[in-house]
């Protein structure tokens, strides 16, 4: 039996490559994806026969269509999709330039309306499909001097019970992961005061560890899950609980 | 080798899960009972069995089996 195709952009480290080793255990064929040529080829080594790094720019149109096509080609059209791939540029909204705003939700959310639309004309010909977006706690929660990344992580659960239900008579789901405080190089950039006073308010009083992200994910990507859309799972250790 | 028009009923059949003793003007949503998402499948379908690429907007105005037909024969084979 040929394996499945798990699509994973982001995957060069942080909670990305904990999602891609993870479904590489649930025996998928895992394409991660970078920005560079570097990050493509370190993902190409971690995940060894197992999958392939490729270089994919989620803000240009061009750059997904090339990808979405490579994959289909070469190793078959992925049933699973997670949108993980994102960035902050943060400020304060006084002080929020119009392209530290657009860039954000351009690499965040349009990313995701545009992965998504490229993976379904697949999915819907294969009758079954799994979209896992990625989005944050902030999205649901707002915090101070991320008034772009919030915004872009809130409009992908939006997004997504939007096509849970449109899509959700052809058996495909799409699905969100709200992660909390994760360690991972994206949080160590924060500084010590901001890191004490976030432990504070997590009841399990402990950063997440990005496994554990991927844990989530691999359950919605798995059978088990096949009942479940337009859901968003939040792993934060406490620290919101809506 | 089927002509264009039995190619295209075959696949309105198939898509739509209807007999393929369809009427060449019969609507899809109106007479054959597709939803919108049905009519994005069936174009996707036809743009298979013809191997071409049907834009957006051209897609949009396909909403009967005569109109498939006619579009089938005007841009491919």
């Amino acid at each position: 039996m040929t394996k499945q195709v798990a699509l994973v952009t982001g995957a060069s480290r942080g909670i990305g490559r904990a999602i891609a080793e993870r479904l590489v255990e649930d025996g998928f064929f895992v394409v991660g994806t970078a920005t560079s040529d570097n990050g493509a080829d370190s993902i190409s080594a971690y995940l060894g026969e197992n999958g392939k790094g490729l270089k994919l720019d989620v803000a240009n149109p061009e750059s997904i269509a090339e990808v979405v096509k490579t994959v289909s080609d070469e190793y078959g059209a992925p049933t699973v999709l997670v949108n993980n791939a994102g960035i902050t540029r943060d400020n304060l909204l006084m002080r929020m330039k119009d392209d530290e705003w657009d860039e954000i939700i351009n690499t965040n959310l349009t990313s995701v309306f545009r992965m998504s639309k490229a993976v379904l004309r697949g999915m819907m010909k294969a009758k079954t499909g799994r979209i896992i977006n990625i989005s944050s706690v902030v999205g649901a929660t707002g915090n101070a001097g991320q008034a772009n990344y919030a915004a872009a992580k809130a409009g992908m659960i939006g997004f997504a019970k939007s096509m849970a239900k449109e899509v959700g008579s052809r058996n495909i789901t799409i699905n969100t992961v709200a992660p909390g405080f994760i360690d991972t190089d994206m949080t160590k950039e924060l500084g010590d005061d901001i890191k004490n006073s976030l432990l504070a308010s997590i009841p399990l009083a402990r950063l997440g560890e990005a496994r554990e992200i991927a844990h989530a994910v691999s359950f919605l990507a798995s059978e088990g899950a096949a009942y479940i859309t337009g859901e968003t799972i939040h792993v934060n250790g406490g620290m919101f609980m809506p | 080798m089927s002509n264009i028009e039995e190619r295209v009923k075959k696949i309105v059949a198939e898509q739509l899960g209807v007999k393929e003793d369809i009427a060449t003007d019969a609507s899809f949503v109106d007479d054959l009972g597709a939803d919108s998402l049905d009519t994005v499948e069936l174009v996707m379908a036809l743009e298979e069995e013809f191997e071409c690429e049907i834009p957006d907007d051209e897609a949009e105005k396909i909403t009967t089996v005569q109109q498939a037909i006619d579009y089938v024969e005007k841009n491919a084979q």
